[in-house]
């Protein structure tokens, strides 16, 4: 049987024709073009000609050191920054909520590093962390202060440089999220706090048993941006590190992709490609065990 | 338990400092009885809100006391006053099933005062029964309807058996038949536990058909207090009298000259001893009577029949209003038609004001 077209979704595609025709140029057709890039073995950028059709770049990128490293930093700074962040978040919000004096001096001076730029506040963290012939840095002057040895932060130990870049990482992420927190705590109906009080709720039960519930599809909310938004990071260890990620072995895997791109050792848009693929399925898979995560315990 | 209010007052600062600083309770004086059910009534931003608050303790009166018994709670914070508050809104927690809700105040006591889950539970069955909401307790609220939140926002107030019961707008959120049953299911509760029972409202029929007694507010002042009858039959005053009654009472301007009243070119009634002044004269609706030698002719406009009553939609050049509403039997209203008719009053539902509004008692 035909189905008539009605004359209502025609004019319904019309409207939709301008912005189906972008994404359709910006986005499905690079992503179509990055899934071919990555299946083409042996690509020659200048020539445009490759060898053959198979799963070599994806098998060359997992067993590049580079690529392993660029993975393990990323896993370690999401796995440390987005709840660390995440929890902050909600203490700070919590403590800008209880007060009334000052509340908008507050909300300002932490929202302050949001729009601030990437680089600045590296330039500060170098201040802060970095290890010159004339200075030790702010923090290792502590730490002598305290009777302790001075680290190199930006050149020294593994671990040394994942703590500032989860430090640096948690202190940039934080604004948005105290500031979307601050406005969701304040959006919790006033009643619900005088009920409790009536019924003699001590305020640390109030905040697990109201205040975290009524606030949860937020929380959730940065959970989950907080996580791709970690997996996507790369300006932020430039900015601490220098372009050169590789060699101080702090790169990620934006990074990596950007490397073999247009890095010293790029040109490579086949391996570019399979390694994009790689982060997509990462961050798609934690997206969706993120959503059906949130769907069981965000429960109104 | 009665409760006993003394000089209460609260002032709210104004805003910023220029503003003026605003009296949402003034002086108050008055006891509610033990057991009874009380009605704050009065419009909106009388100050009733701010009374039930005050007594409930979430907020501080400016100067005053308050009494449950001979205990003075002034400075008592509202866990320890024993009181249950029902929100406008029933503050139900979305995120809690409905026995989960009711058994949030008793998960708060610690100690020796702290129960075990099963006699929790069994004090959530008492209650859920009383209000009638058994079969309910697993879900949450969002899954109930306003009527049977409104039950459990209740017996949630209940289950820790407070002296006090106070009600703020509980009906205001409910569609018109639900408000008829859930008012009548509010007295049923009150009697069966016989908590001496705070209600608010704005809604004069609402607080005539549930109070044992009303208390009459406007800006922050009692107007009157008394059973509903009483101060239906015998207002204090204009603003009382115009408050209560549905349809409004008529008010008429009329002037005193030579011991009689006028209103307009016609001789109202005699009164003795009064020098000349101008006055209101207000009719309670269902005070009018149609009568040939009546000493108040109307132009009827339009005429109403609901079966049982007659509403005579009228006019009078002396009226407050535009119109002017005459509530007859259907009976006595055979026969009429539009343009001028003569009425005369019944004495009980007749009053008279000053201009300021003070009750001339004859």
């Amino acid at each position: 049987m035909k189905k008539r077209i009605k004359a209502a979704d025609v004019r319904g595609w019309l409207f939709l024709l301008p912005s189906l025709l972008f994404l359709a140029a910006f986005f499905i057709y690079p992503m179509v073009d990055v899934l071919v890039y990555s299946f083409e073995e042996q690509f020659n950028f200048a020539s445009q000609t490759y060898t053959g059709v198979g799963f070599y770049n994806f098998n060359y990128v997992l067993h590049d050191p580079y690529f392993v490293q660029a993975l393990k930093n990323t896993f370690i700074l999401v796995i440390i920054t987005v709840p660390v962040s995440t929890c902050i978040a909600i203490l700070i919000a919590r403590c800008i909520s209880s007060i009334k004096k000052l509340r908008e001096f507050y909300q300002t001076i932490y929202f302050l590093p949001y729009v601030t730029n990437t680089l600045a506040l590296g330039l500060v963290f170098m201040i802060l962390f970095k290890k010159t012939a004339y200075s030790d840095g702010m923090i290792n002057l502590l730490i002598n202060a305290f009777g302790g040895q001075s680290v190199d932060f930006i050149d020294g130990p593994y671990w040394a440089k994942i703590l500032v870049m989860s430090i640096y990482t948690i202190w940039v992420v934080l604004p948005f999220k105290i500031l979307i927190l601050t406005s969701a705590m304040a959006s919790v109906n006033e009643d619900y706090y005088k009920a409790a009080k009536i019924d003699g709720t001590s305020s640390a039960r109030i905040f697990f048993k109201i205040t975290l519930p009524m606030i949860s599809p937020m929380i959730f909310y940065l959970v989950i941006t907080g996580f791709i938004g970690a997996f996507k990071a790369y300006s932020d260890e430039v900015a601490l590190f220098g372009t050169d990620l590789n060699g101080a072995g702090m790169n990620t895997l934006v990074g990596y992709i950007y490397d073999m791109l247009y890095g010293d050792s790029g040109g490579y848009p086949s391996y570019a490609s399979a390694a994009a693929l790689i982060l997509f399925t990462i961050i798609f898979t934690i997206t969706c065990i993120n959503l059906t995560v949130s769907r069981k315990k965000a429960v109104y | 338990m009665k409760i006993v209010l003394k000089n209460l007052t609260k002032v709210f600062e104004g805003r910023r400092k220029k503003d003026p600083d605003v009296t949402a309770v003034n002086n108050f004086n008055f006891e509610i009885p033990d057991g009874k059910l009380v009605a704050l009534l009065g419009p909106s931003g009388c100050g009733k809100s701010t009374t039930l608050n005050l007594i409930s303790g979430l907020e501080e009166p400016t100067s005053g006391q308050i009494f449950f018994d001979d205990e003075d709670v002034t400075n008592v914070p509202p866990e320890n006053r024993g009181i249950g508050l029902v929100f406008q809104n029933y503050a139900l927690y979305p995120h809690l099933t409905v026995l989960q809700n009711i058994i949030f105040p008793l998960q708060n006591l610690k100690g020796e005062e702290r129960l075990s889950m099963d006699e929790m539970k069994r004090k959530a069955k008492d209650v859920a029964k009383l209000v009638q909401i058994e079969d309910l307790m697993d879900r949450r609220p969002k899954e109930l309807s306003g009527g049977q939140q409104q039950r459990v926002a209740i017996a949630r107030a209940l289950i820790k058996n407070p002296r006090v019961l106070l009600l703020d707008e509980p009906l205001s959120n409910l569609d018109a038949r639900l408000r008829l049953r859930t008012r009548e299911e509010i007295r049923r509760i009150q009697r069966e536990t016989g908590i001496t029972t705070v209600f608010v409202t704005h809604d004069q029929e609402e607080a005539m058909s549930i109070a044992d007694e009303l208390i009459l507010m406007e800006n922050g002042v009692i107007n009157q207090i008394g059973a509903p009858q009483t101060v239906y039959d015998e207002p204090a005053n204009l603003f009382v009298a115009q408050f209560l009654g549905n349809p409004k009472i008529n008010v008429l301007r009329g002037f005193v000259q030579n011991e009689k009243l006028i209103i307009r070119d016609e001789v109202f009634m005699e009164m003795k001893n009064t020098p000349d002044k101008d006055l209101f004269v207000a009719i309670r609706p269902e005070g009018f009577v149609i009568d040939e030698n009546g000493t108040l002719t109307c132009n009827v406009r339009n005429i109403e029949t609901t079966g049982r009553d007659t509403s005579i939609v009228a006019t009078h050049d002396a009226s407050l209003e535009e119109n002017i509403r005459v509530i007859i039997s259907s009976d006595e209203a055979r026969g009429i038609e539009k343009g001028p008719i003569k009425f005369s009053y019944k004495e009980n539902k007749m009053f008279l004001f000053e201009l300021s509004g003070e009750r001339i008692l004859l």
